[in-house]
């Protein structure tokens, strides 16, 4: 299990990384943090004729947060993002989702950027990009391009960036003032790509924006329940609220989820992940609710 | 059954049950004596076969991708450009070299364990010779300056195949529509019937009868290393040096002794540290075994292989996959009557290692209980899969779940308690030694040496808190969750022959040399026998230097496999150590003037008991061991002829005698030793994702005399966390075209530390009278009973019956909508 | 080789410099076995499942078989060879491991240990539970996992034993 053999570039600027990647095109396959790209090498699943190692683009490693949101630059690894106080405070989502990212190793080499840009929808932060309505900003020799959410994951490994561009950065959008966040998932080993997973957003939906009224609005993101992540909102006069309870969130499930369709594999049945996507939606949405400003007291969502 | 007496056996056992030279009050058998071998490991200094191909040129394989297929052709022309390659070879080439060199490398690999009852076992070719019968078979091999460029050239090499449509899976394998070798009609390799009683007659007549149909997934040893040969032919010598991870330094000697057409003696094989083998290494000689030797001889040139990863999955061996069929006859208090059982077992595409996991199956199903007649049948069926050798348990996982399941099934017929219903079953301390009336794995009667099953079953109940559980459950209930317990038990066969044997020697310096036959591979034989070795001769421990699986140094062993090396490499090195002992006490009487009778020997110097002063170092009787002509050190000076000493009507060296104070000795036994357990596991499944979450699990086991109580825990912990896996994590999942869906460690699921709960254990000790140390083996019991004991625990819990291991949530969720009441 | 694209290479193992020259896909296990001639990291799987390949790359765990050599040019590396103090002293990983039987092959240990070290550099009081998370990135075949976690509980132990204190 070794890589074929390829032609090495490793550019030490965004610009000179751009130049390259003009020349090899579709030929060329970035490397950042490898994680999942080296067993896919090693594995001659792909034989790509360049790669192009952006190790050395210092300039890309960075965390930003701000009132806006999180903006994370291509070299920034999973654990910096995930270590990030600022991060975490302006979106706690990220926090959550990174946690279940694979095992700490792995984060400690694999980047954020990179795993959008893998588009696996088995992966969690395909799934939190999505429910935040984030976007990718892709550079090429020809400038840069801003691509949303909705428009950057075309398929199972497929993204929308293109031959000679390089992801250089993702933007989370900040989490909204009363909102709470969740993520959960089922794998079948501590660590492994989940089986299915549920990002979840509750946010106020009243005017005064504090949940003095009860109601909310949620947004739900998938993993491993489609080809892309999907995502699914629950609209704002959702009957839930101060009262709300196991039966109120279970209907919101059942409405969230009514239209996946997950694919079985070894290791899940569709019905098992069609089943999972409800329960972890419920639980999802009760513990994002708590998070909130609507919900009993606001605590970290597990 | 009839009684047998026990075989008298030497006493080399002290009165106080130590070993002889071992001090009363701090032997280190029976002590938790930290690993000789761990300093060289923890630094990174242990020497695994990957680590010693340095200045090898790499070989690696182009493998079959279809399931079955014939071989129409194979185009090297693609690949002769790469630069860095040495040689590709093809079965062609094989045959050429026997013409020519009078080598058997073109003939099929030897069937390792022939049996009256395997009608059609058939083996493959170290390079297919026109047919493929499994996804990974090797078809060419490739040798380059390195496993990079090797790989490179593997891709290239065209092989034009005419795919056929594969026999996958048992079912398939039965209805023979198709056939895995033309010559062998319905795919059955092996018909047997073993029967002790008349069962189907005693189930007729029984008050109550029970089917049930069983199912046991294919999975596999998976050792974190994988296989790996390095050879070394020395052409002014004539002779071939061979690294390989294998479990069996002797058996891979000979084979390719064999296959090269050179003389024993000209062959040697050295095992360097190996990382894990859990049965996968027993099986050999792997093609690779056969052919990296013969390319270094032919090329003139050290060559190596290294598995990779994927080659493990689709090359190596796998093992578990059975279909079981059970008939009970039972009276009122679960007592079984009789007992029929139907196996089929998938041996994959060969059968080298014949049918020795479906026997095993089928004579270690009967655990602890007595059932009034018992009869078995298997069909060990060929199917395009990778072949079936034995892997840790080796087939008594599946006889396990067999019997478990069906215990468990009658207590729930009757409403009984499912530990009464195994104590009623139970064979009693006094029914040993106890007669099964079948013949077991090693062709010896199946009879149980010794056990206390009833005071095992009473201390995993209070272990585990047996009679407790039922309130506990209803309360869990009553807070909307589910929680539920397994019990099962096991006997395990361990200490098979034919024999093993060790050389201990004691040095002029004073160092102790032990040398063992068979292998290692993580189990601390370089501690256990040293303290075995130390006890007897009365030594330091840290004097003692063990060797094992190196043919150079000791050439009559058969392999660390079956829970055998403690038993067998134990007793002879204790038998071998004693023997030392003797010479030494014997030489040190005559220095000292006085009786062998009257000395002992403490840390390393032999004494006068009671009267210490008047010692002679055990360096020293080394010396005088071996009459010398020349001092080649100032202690030897004692030795030569001037130095006094020895008699002038005596020769130096007695008729009987030998130089030097060292002594072989080999342990053979009149057959196995029957180790036994009880493991309990709680779970908690999730009412709503049926997860399963393992609470506890506790393990009471009996391996006679320890050697070692922290190394046989640490063998119990492995166990455990192997049959945790198997029920709950692994399964070998083949498609219908007979590809493996999940050949990598991403999607075959081995348990990190948070699938494998904490382990309670308890032993007991119930010696074993066939063997001078009552040693049992361990190694392979903490995997025994995992399927049963959490297919009982799951069971518990939901309500549902559990008859396929392993099981996942998706499995347990679909199970329990299988069985959840129609809506109104 | 030479028609393949090679790469220098330096790199500090364990404090000290090498400089390399390897082909361009050459993975850093690969390199540290044998270019380097350092085989106590270990190959188990390579894609980056087993952990057996674990370094620290400038402190940090990585999965060696999942890095290219030249990725990594001019960064530090600690491999199970540098765990031990320069007189030779067991590093308390080290120790522990032994005390507490956590290996018994070996093939796993040396991605078991450089793990561990670091892990205990940041977190060096763990519950029993916090260690068998910090662990559960690693596979093992052999122990069941019951020592490593007890050998990690006793080198956060020694670590914090007043004298012995735990740097690499």
């Amino acid at each position: 299990m070794k890589p074929s053999p390829f032609a090495y570039h490793r550019p030490g600027t965004v610009d000179e990384a751009l130049a390259v990647l003009a020349e090899v095109g579709g030929d060329g396959k970035v490397l950042a943090g490898g994680q999942s790209l080296l067993p896919i090498l090693s594995m001659r699943l792909a034989a790509p004729a360049h790669l192009v190692d952006v190790n050395r683009l210092a300039e890309l490693a960075y965390v930003r947060a701000g009132p806006g949101g999180v903006r994370v630059g291509a070299l920034a690894r999973h654990a910096a993002v995930e270590r990030d106080e600022g991060a975490a405070r302006v979106q706690p989502l990220l926090r959550q989702a990174l946690r279940l990212v694979a095992h700490p190793t792995i984060r400690n080499r694999g980047t954020t950027v990179g795993s959008l840009a893998h588009a696996d929808p088995s992966g969690e932060m395909t799934a939190v990009l999505a429910v935040l309505g984030g976007h990718v900003t892709l550079a090429s020799a020809a400038g840069r391009r801003r691509v949303g959410a909705a428009d950057f994951f075309l398929g199972p490994l497929e993204s929308a960036v293109g031959p000679g561009e390089l992801a250089v950065e993702a933007f989370f959008p900040a989490a909204a003032a009363g909102a709470g966040t969740a993520f959960l998932e089922v794998a079948r080993r501590h660590g492994d790509y989940a089986v299915c997973g549920v990002a979840a957003v509750v946010e106020p939906a009243d005017a005064a924006g504090d949940g003095s009224a009860g109601a909310v609005r949620a947004r739900l993101g998938y993993v491993s329940t489609g080809p892309t992540p999907s995502v699914r909102e629950l609209p704002g006069a959702a009957p839930v609220g101060p009262g709300a309870d196991a039966a109120s969130w279970a209907d919101a499930a059942a409405q969230a989820t009514a239209g996946l369709d997950p694919e079985g594999d070894i290791h899940a049945t569709a019905a098992y992940r069609r089943h999972l996507a409800r329960v972890l939606t419920a639980r999802a949405l009760a513990a994002a609710w708590s998070a909130s400003a609507a919900g009993p007291g606001r605590r970290d969502a597990a | 059954m009839t009684s047998v007496e026990p075989t008298a056996h030497p006493a080399a056992l002290s009165s106080a049950g130590s070993l002889a030279g071992s001090p009363a009050d701090s032997p280190l058998v029976g002590s938790r004596v930290q690993r000789r071998e761990d300093d060289r490991l923890l630094r990174g200094r242990g020497k695994y076969v990957a680590d010693l191909v340095h200045g090898t040129l790499a070989a690696a394989f182009v493998r079959s991708p279809h399931a079955s297929a014939r071989v129409l052709d194979v185009d090297v022309t693609d690949a002769v450009d790469v630069e860095g390659l040495v040689a590709v070879y093809t079965y062609s080439d094989l045959v050429e070299a026997d013409a020519r060199d009078g080598t058997r490398v073109s003939q099929r690999l030897p069937l390792l364990v022939p049996h009256p009852d395997l009608s059609h076992g058939r083996t493959g070719y170290p390079l297919a010779d026109g047919v493929v019968r499994h996804v990974g078979e090797p078809v060419a091999m490739v040798v380059a300056t390195d496993r990079y460029v090797a790989e490179d050239v593997v891709d290239r090499v065209r092989v034009e195949y005419e795919p056929v449509p594969p026999v996958v899976g048992i079912e398939a394998a039965r209805a023979g529509e198709r056939q895995v070798h033309d010559d062998v009609p319905g795919n059955v390799a092996a018909h047997m019937v073993q029967a002790t009683g008349d069962a189907p007659a005693a189930i007729s007549a029984a008050p109550h009868v029970l089917e049930l149909d069983l199912d046991v997934e294919r999975s596999m040893s998976s050792p974190l290393e994988g296989r790996g040969v390095v050879a070394r032919w020395d052409a002014d010598d004539g002779s071939m040096r061979i690294w390989s991870a294998t479990q069996t330094s002797t058996g891979v000697r000979a084979a390719v002794a064999t296959k090269l057409a050179l003389p024993l003696a000209k062959v040697e094989c050295i095992t360097p540290d190996v990382g894990g083998g859990f049965g996968v290494k027993i099986m050999h000689p792997w093609p690779e075994e056969v052919l990296v030797p013969w390319a270094a001889r032919l090329l003139g040139h050290d060559v190596s292989w290294i598995e990779d990863r994927r080659e493990h999955f689709i090359s190596s061996a796998h093992e578990r996959r059975q279909l079981q069929h059970v008939r009970v006859g039972f009276d009122d208090d679960g007592r079984i009557l009789g007992l029929d059982v139907t196996l089929w077992h998938d041996n994959g595409a060969y059968t080298p290692y014949g049918i020795i996991v479906p026997i095993i199956s089928s004579t270690q199903l009967l655990g602890p209980y007595k059932p009034g007649a018992y009869q078995v049948e298997f069909f060990s069926l060929y199917t395009n899969t990778v072949i079936v050798t034995p892997y840790r348990g080796a087939g008594r996982p599946q006889g396990v779940f067999a019997m478990e399941r069906t215990i468990d099934a009658v207590a729930a017929e009757l409403g009984l308690d499912r530990a009464d219903v195994r104590a009623a079953n139970l064979i009693q301390p006094d029914e040993f030694p106890y007669d099964q009336g079948l013949t077991f794995q090693d062709g010896r009667p199946l009879i149980y040496d010794s056990g206390d099953y009833p005071e095992m079953l009473r201390k995993i109940k209070a272990l585990v808190g047996w009679d407790d559980f039922p309130a506990y459950r209803e309360a869990a209930r009553a807070e909307g969750r589910r929680v539920g317990i397994g019990l099962a038990c096991y006997v395990e066969g361990t200490g098979v022959g034919p024999y093993e044997g060790a050389h201990v020697q004691v040095e002029t310096s004073g160092r102790v040399n032990v040398s063992i036959g068979l292998t290692t591979q993580g189990q601390g034989h370089q501690t256990v026998f040293a303290q075995i070795a130390a006890d007897t001769l009365g030594v330091r421990m840290e004097d003692v230097y063990v060797t094992s699986g190196d043919t150079r140094r000791f050439g009559y062993a058969v392999g660390t496999f079956a829970s055998r090396a403690a038993v067998m490499s134990g007793n002879a090195v204790g038998l071998a150590a004693t023997r030392v002992r003797e010479k030494a006490l014997r030489i040190a009487g005559d220095a000292l003037e006085v009786d062998p009778g009257d000395l002992e020997i403490v840390d390393g110097v032999v004494r006068v008991v009671g009267a210490p002063a008047t010692s002679i170092p055990l360096a020293t009787v080394a010396v005088l061991s071996n009459p010398l002509r020349y001092a080649f050190d100032a202690s030897a000076a004692a030795a030569t002829q001037f130095a006094g000493g020895g008699s002038d009507d005596k020769p130096p060296i007695a008729d009987d005698d030998e130089p030097g104070l060292e002594a072989s000795d080999y342990y053979s036994p009149i057959r196995s030793t029957f180790a036994s357990g009880m493991h309990a596991a709680i779970v908690e499944t999730d009412p709503d994702t049926a997860e399963i979450r393992v609470l506890r699990y506790c393990v009471v086991h009996d391996c006679g005399t320890l050697v070692n109580p922290m190394i046989v825990e640490g063998q119990i912990h492995g166990g455990v966390a192997q049959g945790v896996g198997g029920a709950l994590y692994e399964k070998v999942e083949y498609d219908e075209n007979g590809q493996i869906l999940n050949a990598s460690f991403m999607d075959f699921l081995m348990p990190y530390a948070t699938e494998v709960p904490r382990i309670e254990t308890d032993h007991m000790e119930t010696p074993s009278p066939l063997n001078p140390l009552g040693i049992k083996g361990a190694g392979e019991a903490g995997v025994i009973p995992g399927m049963a004991v959490f297919a009982a625990a799951v069971e518990d819990a939901e309500g549902i019956p559990i008859r396929r291991m392993p099981i996942s949530p998706s499995e347990l969720f679909a199970l329990r909508e299988s069985h959840a009441p129609s809506p109104p | 080789m030479s028609t393949e694209q090679q790469v220098a290479v330096r790199l500090v193992v364990n404090g000290a410099e090498y400089a390399v020259e390897v082909p361009v896909r050459r993975l850093l296990s690969d390199a540290l076995r044998h270019d380097l001639g350092l085989t106590g990291t270990h190959v188990g799987c390579e894609h980056g499942v087993c952990g057996a390949c674990t370094v620290l790359l400038d402190g940090t765990p990585v999965r060696s078989c999942l890095l290219l050599a030249a990725s990594v040019d001019g960064q530090a590396l600690t491999t199970v060879e540098g765990l031990a103090r320069p007189g030779g002293e067991p590093h308390p990983v080290q120790r522990a491991f032994k005390e507490c039987h956590g290996l018994q092959c070996g093939f796993c240990t040396p991605g078991f240990l450089t793990t561990v070290a670091a892990y205990l550099e940041e977190h060096p009081d763990p519950s029993e539970e916090e260690a068998r998370d910090a662990v559960a990135g690693n596979l093992c075949r052999c122990t069941g996992y019951q020592n490593i976690v007890a050998s990690v509980l006793r080198a956060a132990q020694i670590t914090r034993e007043p004298g012995r204190g735990g740097r690499a």
